[in-house]
């Protein structure tokens, strides 16, 4: 892989990391992830793509630090990863917003948890309440604060999920398949809110989806996944530019960008195939 | 509108309905009341003990609510522990689940050398009937947390107190209250049977001494009462259950 970034610029370095998921699989040399090595820029959106098991979460997982690589080290934002990290803020399909907890307490949990918000959280409540009801408006839930979970849509739901990811300003939002659950024209209406939050914040994303199209519309890089061993084989920048709209998608140089992508993984699906027999 | 109706008094038509039936028998083919005494017979004779009737199910209501106190410190405690440890879990769970088969009447007895006769046994054994739905309950609420949630608070460096708390206790809440509701009508039968063999006062005690000098409509008020506590108890609980964790039950209010 080439890679234009200098080292020591890089905000999230993998450096030639492998993952057994326990001793015996490690002893047996079968990894979860292989040979993952990857620099990201400051502020940089990346996309992983994939067939499904093909270790996307596995990836997640040690981004976040709640798996520790069996060989290989992580660092992000200059620091080694030895643990769960702060700075992120993560989303999954599945919105897990809390039944018992309206929309604005369900944004508000992450500042009840992380420091240094906790200790805080009694004394500053008014202003994080305001905080978060300025995040709601800022992806269209103006006004549902006071809503339960389970009186909002699947796409209400699933921006309300993303605000809990971000109320504690992570550096690092890390997506896995977040709109995979949702309709498409509900789909197209989140890439959108994702990018015009991200465009305002610039934090970094890391977007793990089997959507094609999703990755190329957000991402300024897209990675795919190999399936067993779960590796990165191709790396395509999108050179399309910002701020990017919803027509795009349309345009034959985005399309030309989605069909390589599909090659990719297409020959991957058939190397694979020969594997297994 | 009608159907609704309906519905919210088909309890009381049923009663009635059994009631009537039973009159029509027991009077009608003149069966005799130290067999199986008639619906009117049973009323006489607890409007005429009322007052007895009165003591003794005081002693079994008292007593039938401290054993399910302490069933529901002990229960909400292990069912905690169980739930949030697996090794806790593997070790206690099979030994419970062993122990709950064993019948509660049973220990009685042993309940006796250790305490003597009277309040003591019936509490323990309200108490032994009635932890374990509470335990189990707790323990499930507990282990069926989702692991994305999970993994969404501990990036964020919760602890696992803090899932616990934050998310474990308030998800398990509604189990809890479901659980109370079984465990109450248990807690009844315990302290019932205990009285029946290991007490001078209750509603146990009552119906063994009915028995014994053939008043059988006596005996009868003693079931009934016992039904009625058990009964009220349980719409209580299920009362405070949809009042406090209405957000699990938003399925049956369309």
């Amino acid at each position: 892989m080439t890679d234009a970034i200098s080292n020591d610029k890089a905000f999230v370095d993998f450096d030639g990391v492998w993952l057994a998921y326990n001793d015996d699989l490690l002893a047996k040399n079968i990894f979860a992830v292989e040979d993952i090595n990857l620099k990201v820029r400051q502020g940089e959106f990346i996309a992983i793509v994939g067939p499904s098991g093909c270790g996307k979460s596995t990836f997640m997982k040690l981004t976040t630090g709640l798996k520790m690589p069996s060989m290989g080290k992580i660092t992000i934002d200059g620091q080694p990863v030895n643990g769960p990290l702060k700075i992120s803020g993560m989303a999954f399909q599945a919105p897990s917003l809390l039944p018992w907890r309206t929309t604005l307490d369900n944004v508000l949990l992450p500042l009840e948890i992380v420091e240094p918000f906790r200790s805080q959280f009694k004394d500053r409540r008014k202003e994080f309440e305001e905080r978060a009801k300025k995040l709601l408006a800022s992806v269209g839930l103006g006004g549902m604060e006071k809503k339960y979970p389970w009186e909002l849509s699947g796409g209400m739901q699933q921006r309300a999920s993303i605000c809990r990811a971000l109320i504690h300003e992570p550096k690092m939002l890390l997506l896995d398949e977040p709109f995979g659950a949702l309709d498409a024209f509900t789909r197209e209406e989140l890439w959108c809110t994702l990018r015009d939050l991200w465009e305002a914040q610039r934090f970094n994303v890391i977007l793990v989806t089997h959507d094609l199209r999703e990755s190329v519309f957000l991402a300024d890089t897209v990675y795919c996944m190999s399936k067993s061993p779960g590796r990165f084989v191709v790396r395509r920048e999108i050179p399309i530019p910002r701020t990017r709209d919803l027509e795009v998608t349309y345009t034959p140089e985005f399309t030309d960008i989605v069909h390589e992508l599909r090659g990719h993984i297409g020959a991957m699906r058939k190397a694979g195939a020969v594997i297994q027999q | 509108m009608k159907r609704k109706q309906l519905e919210r008094w088909s309890p009381l038509l049923l009663l009635l309905a059994i009631v009537v039936v039973w009159e029509v028998i027991t009077s009608g083919f003149g069966v005799s009341e130290f067999i199986f005494p008639s619906p009117s017979r049973i009323w006489e004779q607890t409007m005429e003990h009322k007052m007895v009737i009165l003591g003794h199910a005081w002693r079994t209501f008292w007593v039938t609510m401290a054993g399910f106190g302490v069933a529901i410190v002990v229960g909400v405690l292990l069912g905690f522990l169980i739930g949030s440890s697996r090794i806790a879990y593997a070790a206690i769970y099979p030994l419970m689940t062993a122990f709950n088969a064993l019948p509660k009447a049973a220990f009685v007895p042993i309940l006796v050398v250790w305490f003597g006769i009277g309040v003591g046994p019936a509490i323990l054994t309200a108490f032994l009937i009635s932890f374990f739905p509470i335990m189990v309950n707790i323990a499930t609420g507990l282990a069926t947390l989702e692991p994305e949630l999970e993994d969404v608070l501990r990036v964020l460096g919760a602890k696992r107190w803090d899932v616990l708390i934050k998310v474990g206790l308030p998800r398990s809440l509604p189990y809890f209250y479901g659980s109370l509701k079984v465990a109450i009508t248990l807690a009844f039968v315990g302290t019932t049977v205990s009285e029946m063999t290991a007490a001078n006062e209750g509603i146990g005690y009552l119906l063994i001494s009915a028995g014994s000098s053939m008043q059988m409509g006596l005996a009868f008020s003693g079931l009934l009462v016992v039904g009625i506590m058990a009964m009220v108890m349980y719409e209580l609980f299920s009362w405070i259950e949809k009042h406090t964790t209405g957000w699990a039950h938003r399925g049956s209010q369309g």
